[in-house]
């Protein structure tokens, strides 16, 4: 009985010893256990945290790789092999990372396409979607800068393509490329100063930005699938009568969604780590070779639909400028959007038909990116590419006129 | 209405949560163990550094009475002494002389723990690492050589800190190492001297 | 896995690509597969013998050595030795070609490619295919030709085994059907299982790890769906409070 109370006491004493010099009860009181968020959130909110978990394998796997990959034009293909080879375990931290590369898109995709579906974007929120988009961004440039690493035939070529669009920039164009690649073509000049952006300098403006994001979310608070703030209606203790506390009932929730995320990435890593050509491509298994340009050459999955819209567009420089905008147009979609409502749920038959077409159009550019540039693929492609930009372009328009429902007060919930 | 009723609702089966708690941590920690053992494994040796470690093989019928070879096996220095009938004779009057002349507190496998520290006794094979901080003993097999005194046995000398080793390899008095030379495992196939390898598992040996 | 090998192997052989060599079927050679099953180690160490006795000479497999082909395929060290590992060469060794680069060159106008990771650029299918369709062609330095790789440098290292064959070809030059040609010291059915055998090899030096690759995985993830069950249950137990 004494010593029980004498361990509790010292307990006691080292938490409040500790506290006094780091705030981890008040951090776990207002982030976790006094964080309220809705009680209503469906399985489009999981990808949030699944994007998380993805971000910690890339990066401990990501270490994992850099103690025996070896940048540089003469040993970087090698030493790849040399860790799906010879390196214990080498394959299955290699076969993580680059399944999780494509995974970490299939999330943030998700993710993005949640916050579309339930006007996440729109006010208070607009600064937590920018702040996403430029996660998104990076997250666009660690992937590029990644994929050229392992110096395969389809790195190469893809670094020689991907850094020549920025020579349609005019005036300034060519001088830009040679400083970019640091050489008079895609070499180790360039391979070097890629891998060092890979492992340095994007993982941090990728963890900066996911604390802002994070940051961004707590103060507003978690939007949720009817776009009502939780905040408007509070009970008698202060907090959202709509809400919960986040601890223990999300990240329970979370816990599962992470189960289920992982046995879908386990059995893409174990038995089908290629994914069909689609995550590792097979031209890639042959070293970079300046001399010969693959067969078909198509960026990863995750960056057709873009790719597809600059081989819709007949003119070399209109089509990079298109391309460009496809991406950023997303940091507008706050301003362009005028509904009055948030959530699909109540929004008219024009929004719904709008993001229908939209839902469309980048799946099948998407797709359209991995076909040969030829014939009817094209025609496609520019069919798709005008629906693309209509969406957002008529935005301000359609979402004026739509007829909208009217949104309850209390959120939908069935326990 | 939204309620959390944790606090007041009496139905709730306490021992139940604890229970999966209990599981859920269990088996995610189960879990845990199992996805950090890849990581951790990746730091062993590669294939790569065992094939380079792989047992190198000496011809000692090209070393003369009296002559040393350095070869080199896993990153490590190896000597190679064929030491005179002379040199192999007067080994036992070191003894007195020698900090740990049986080898009992000395590294090397159990078929070179005795006077002559090898299993033949012309042929003397070291790791010619110093047991104190590691550097390159050099040789001086003569007896009393003269930057070593007259009565010097012959032996190995190291230019580092001055430690001073007999023709076993046997750390003498008044050194700063204080265990003897390591010999590495090895095994010889007539004239082929095989290092790396015991000679009871010549068969399979990485 | 031994059990999944055989029935792979026997749907295999129960498609098409057993019958590949049938003359009447030989027009659709590009739907051939090669219906090798890396579980059949007996069959992945005669590919093994075979790329030493016919490719090793001219080809090399620079990422993986000799003693992982052994630790790999079930083969001792002493037997790799007496066998597989070319004299000269240690067991620790990687593959090398016989030829050296400058020789080959002269020979062939190019140096045959390294085949670590042949069948992940090209697939098994395609060297499966590969090395089932050549044919006699006079006009070629080889005095072979071949549908897979049109004007390929390399000669028909097979030739012995298979025989030679001539390839018909219809109006506008379009491959119609193999013919009999120089016979050689194999069946069809016996040709077949030679090459399907050393394409089993060569998918298994593009990946070592395939060997066991999805054995760990069925583990992984029966104990993954464990964890996630447990966690459901747990997440349910909780979330009765949320009405």
């Amino acid at each position: 009985m004494a010593n029980a109370a004498e361990g509790a006491a010292v307990k006691g004493g080292f938490r409040a010893w500790l506290n006094k010099r780091l705030p981890v009860d008040e951090f776990m009181q207002s982030q976790l256990l006094g964080y309220y968020a809705p009680k209503n959130f469906n399985v489009w909110y999981f990808f949030g945290s699944l994007a998380l978990v993805v971000f910690v394998i890339q990066i401990v796997t990501g270490i994992f790789l850099t103690m025996n990959y070896k940048p540089g034009e003469l040993t970087a293909f090698d030493s790849v092999e040399y860790i799906m080879r010879e390196v214990e375990w080498g394959w299955l931290i290699r076969y993580m990372h680059s399944t999780g590369a494509s995974f970490f898109f299939v999330v943030v995709y998700l993710h993005m396409y949640r916050a579309l579906m339930y006007g996440s974007y729109k006010a208070p929120r607009e600064l937590l979607w920018l702040i996403g988009m430029c996660l998104y961004l990076a997250l666009m440039a660690e992937a590029f800068f990644g994929y050229v690493l392992p110096w395969g035939n389809m790195s190469f070529w893809g670094a020689q393509v991907i850094v020549n669009l920025f020579g349609t920039i005019p005036g300034i164009g060519p001088g830009l490329v040679e400083w970019i690649r640091g050489d008079y073509g895609i070499a180790d000049s360039t391979l070097n100063r890629f891998f060092a952006l890979h492992v340095a300098a994007l993982p941090l403006a990728l963890l900066l930005l996911i604390v802002l994001h994070l940051v961004a979310l707590r103060q507003t608070g978690s939007n949720n699938p009817d776009g009502i703030e939780i905040k408007a209606k509070l009970g008698a203790n202060g907090k959202p009568l709509d809400g919960i506390p986040f601890h223990p009932y999300y990240t329970l929730k979370d816990i599962v969604g992470i189960g289920v995320f992982l046995v879908a990435f386990a059995i893409v890593v174990f038995f089908v780590p290629t994914f069909g050509g689609l995550f590792l491509e097979a031209p890639n298994f042959t070293p970079a070779n300046a001399l010969s340009t693959p067969e078909h050459i198509a960026p990863v999955w995750y960056f057709t639909p873009y790719y597809a819209i600059l081989r819709a567009v007949p003119d070399q420089r209109l089509g990079a400028l298109l391309m460009g905008l496809s991406v950023l147009v997303y940091l507008f979609l706050p301003w362009l959007d005028r509904s009055p409502v948030k959530s699909v749920r109540y929004r008219g038959w024009i929004w719904k038909l709008a993001l229908t077409v939209f839902t469309v159009s980048f799946l099948a550019l998407m797709y359209l990116g991995l076909q040969p540039a030829e014939g009817r693929y094209v025609m496609l492609a520019r069919i798709f590419t005008a629906c693309y930009f209509a969406f957002f372009v008529l935005m301000p328009f359609y979402t004026r006129i739509d007829p909208v429902k009217p949104v309850p007060e209390r959120v939908t919930h069935h326990a | 209405m939204t309620e959390i009723s944790a606090t007041d609702d009496l139905e709730i089966d306490q021992s139940r949560r604890r229970f999966l708690t209990a599981a859920t941590v269990a088996t995610g920690a189960v879990g845990a163990a199992f996805a950090i053992t890849p990581f951790i494994k990746s730091w062993n040796p590669s294939e790569r550094a065992r094939a380079l470690g792989a047992p190198v093989e000496v011809d000692v019928a090209k070393i003369d009475p009296g002559q040393m070879v350095v070869t080199s096996w896993r990153k490590q220095a190896i000597y190679v002494v064929h030491r005179t009938p002379e040199m192999v004779a007067t080994l036992p009057q070191n003894d007195a002389r020698l900090k740990d002349p049986t080898s009992a507190d000395s590294d090397q496998p159990p078929y070179a723990k005795n006077e002559m520290r090898s299993l033949k006794p012309e042929y003397l094979v070291l790791i010619g690492i110093c047991t104190h901080l590691g550097c390159l003993p050099k040789q001086h097999f003569e007896r009393g050589d003269a930057a070593l005194g007259a009565d010097w046995p012959g032996g190995f000398f190291c230019p580092c800190h001055g430690s001073k080793f007999d023709m076993a390899g046997r750390v003498m008095d008044g050194s700063p190492a204080s265990v003897n030379l390591r010999i590495p495992p090895y095994h010889f196939d007539g004239d082929t001297l095989t290092i790396g390898v015991d000679p009871q598992a010549q068969k399979g040996v990485a | 896995m031994r059990k999944l090998a055989i029935i792979v192997t026997a749907l295999a052989l129960a498609t098409p690509a057993a019958f590949a060599s049938d003359a009447e079927g030989t027009a659709s050679w590009q739907q051939w597969h090669a219906g090798n099953a890396l579980g059949d180690r007996a069959s992945l160490q005669r590919g093994a013998r075979n790329f030493m006795n016919y490719c090793a000479g001219c080809h090399s497999l620079k990422y993986l050595r000799y003693q992982r082909i052994g630790a790999d395929l079930g083969i001792n060290d002493d037997l790799m030795k007496a066998n597989l590992v070319p004299p000269g060469a240690k067991i620790t060794d990687y593959v090398s070609s016989a030829m050296p680069a400058s020789l080959a060159n002269a020979s062939f106008g190019i140096v045959p490619p390294d085949l670590s990771l042949i069948t992940r650029s090209k697939s098994s299918d395609y060297v499966f295919r590969f090395l089932k369709t050549f044919y006699a062609d006079p006009a070629a330095a080889t005095g072979t030709n071949n549908l897979a790789l049109p004007g390929t440098a390399m000669p028909h290292v097979l030739s012995d085994l298979q025989g030679v064959p001539r390839a018909v070809f219809g109006e506008g030059g379009r491959f119609e059907k193999f013919a009999e040609g120089t016979p050689g010291q194999l069946s069809a059915a016996e040709y077949d299982a030679f090459v399907r055998d050393t394409v089993n090899f060569l998918e298994y030096a593009g990946e070592p790890a395939k060997l066991s690759r999805a054995t760990i995985g069925v583990w992984v993830v029966l104990y993954l769906l464990l964890f996630t069950a447990i966690a459901w249950l747990l997440k349910q137990e909780y979330w009765k409070d949320v009405h």
